[in-house]
């Protein structure tokens, strides 16, 4: 399968290691990924906070030198806020005909034209789960991660706003936690799975930052998570860099390692450490690592419910 | 004739600059939004008296609140909101007036709307983002005694070889800019 891609300024050297290691599984998984020619900044989430129209027209030369690529009408994006500019551009130029038009006369000083529609936009883990599906992905695994116990995070941009089409639950979301199950990890509940990470306040109140990294890492924790695994830059970044901020501001003790999870997918191939950029998280992954059992941990046997009991209702399982 | 009472007029001007359907009128003041919001405690006005505020046409109060500037974009508020509001994006319009009008300058109730600032200036230098400019920048110029609490993170970030130290520059700059430029004289879009 061919994809436009769009990396976003992140993966380019804070976030290196979710691009080497989705170059580095997109081979097993039979994606073929063409880089956006020449792409700029998508504008985060500071330039519409200033001005309107030239946010648009940053992110729609984006999708016209995407929409140029004449084997594929699918764009990816890997982190969470470049793929909510570009989807969300896309949607609202859609839906207005004035903006599409002003956009177009602002990208045709560079002699670009994008016409909304043209371009199918999907964030990396819509790819992995939906597009290469969960079969595939079991048919690959070599090395399963049997008895690593990890919390799934998605953050906010992924699975919010409701826009249609939306590939996932906004509050409750599921793909990340079955796709690591078929892996073989050992998935807890997660309650605050989709909750924010503080997103740029670390950098202008890190009091509110700090806050809400703690609430993530505690809840994490008391689920039994031994690691937590991201689908965004910005998360990855907040909760494993600013770590050790918050243990110094509220005296905790926490040491969780954060990774993508493109890293443990690469494992699960079979894949090098190395070639999958760990070593590069502040709280190191490896001895996380290390735990990982060959053979699958052997599941409690169910209780038999007493014979007074009320008869409830049982999950089905998944996948 | 005109049958909108002028305090009215500052609703319509929000609506009006807001992108897409921003269903402000539909507003219940449940407060689903306040209950939804992380940073929240953090704000001088939940989201929903903000909007009773500007359905009381009281502009400068309303651009003058660090609410739009405390929201992070988590998008919690909209997804919840029974009325359907797209209350980030009215957010991100209270943003670009306060801006727009100069009030944000009057008082130092965020640093957010000079982050904003800085970030964007290296985007349209180089076409992408600069972190170790965009942090040394805005560290040093808004607040230096901080800059050094967090040198010790900048290095760890360089030994792990996670921050560029030069700009990465797009080839065709010149057309980003052209396309800048010409947005620059539109302006406002819809």
């Amino acid at each position: 399968m061919k994809y436009g891609y769009y990396p976003g300024c992140s993966l380019e050297k804070n976030a290196s290691a979710y691009h080497e290691s989705a170059m580095a599984v997109c081979g097993p998984l039979d994606i073929e990924f063409q880089t956006v020619d020449d792409w700029n900044c998508c504008g985060a989430t500071e330039y519409f906070s200033i001005d309107l129209l030239p946010a648009y027209a940053l992110v729609g030369r984006n999708l016209a030198r995407a929409a140029r690529n004449k084997e594929s009408d699918q764009l990816v994006a890997p982190c969470s806020a470049c793929f909510l500019n570009l989807k969300k551009t896309d949607r609202y130029m859609a839906d207005s005909p004035e903006l599409t038009d002003k956009v177009n006369q602002c990208l045709a000083a560079g002699g670009l034209n994008y016409q909304p529609g043209s371009l199918r936009i999907k964030h990396l883990l819509e790819v992995v789960v939906n597009d290469v599906g969960l079969k595939t992905v079991a048919e690959k695994v070599s090395r399963p991660l049997y008895g690593l116990q990890v919390a799934p995070y998605y953050g906010c941009m992924t699975v919010r706003p409701d826009l249609s089409g939306n590939f996932d639950n906004p509050e409750y979301p599921q793909s990340l936690d079955r796709l690591l199950r078929t892996i073989g990890a050992d998935v807890v509940d997660f309650p605050l799975k989709a909750h924010c990470c503080g997103g740029h306040m670390t950098q202008i109140s890190e009091e509110t930052a700090v806050e809400l990294i703690r609430g993530l890492l505690h809840n994490a924790t008391s689920v039994g998570a031994e690691m937590l695994v991201t689908v965004c830059p910005m998360c990855q970044l907040n909760l494993d860099a600013y770590q050790e901020v918050v243990n110094k501001h509220f005296g905790t003790n926490y040491r969780i390692p954060v990774v993508y999870f493109t890293q443990l997918l690469g494992l699960a191939f079979g894949i090098p450490m190395e070639d999958l950029g760990f070593g590069k998280e502040f709280v190191r992954a490896e001895p996380v690592l290390r735990k990982i059992q060959t053979e699958a941990p052997k599941k409690p046997r169910m209780k038999r419910p007493s014979r007074q009991a009320l008869p409830m209702p049982a999950m089905t399982e998944e996948v | 004739m005109n049958t909108i009472a002028p305090e009215r007029n500052f609703r319509r001007e929000v609506i009006d600059v807001t992108p897409g359907k921003s269903n402000l009128e539909s507003c219940l003041q449940c407060g689903t939004c306040g209950g939804s919001c992380p940073s929240g405690p953090d704000m001088d006005h939940t989201p929903r008296a903000l909007f009773a505020m500007i359905n009381a046409g009281m502009k400068d109060k309303v651009l003058k609140s660090n609410t739009p500037w405390y929201c992070v974009s988590c998008y919690a508020c909209m997804v919840r909101c029974p009325q359907d509001v797209h209350i980030t994006d009215l957010m991100y319009t209270l943003k670009r007036m306060a801006v727009k009008e100069g009030y944000y300058k009057e008082q130092a109730y965020s640093e957010a709307p000079q982050f904003s600032e800085t970030f964007i200036e290296e985007v349209r230098k180089y076409g992408r983002s600069f972190e170790l400019g965009l942090f040394t920048r805005f560290h040093l110029r808004h607040h230096p005694l901080d800059s050094i609490r967090m040198a010790p993170m900048g290095l760890a970030m360089l030994r792990k070889r996670r921050l560029n130290l030069k700009p990465d520059k797009i080839k065709n700059i010149k057309e980003l800019h052209a396309i800048l430029d010409k947005a620059d004289k539109l302006g406002g879009a819809r």
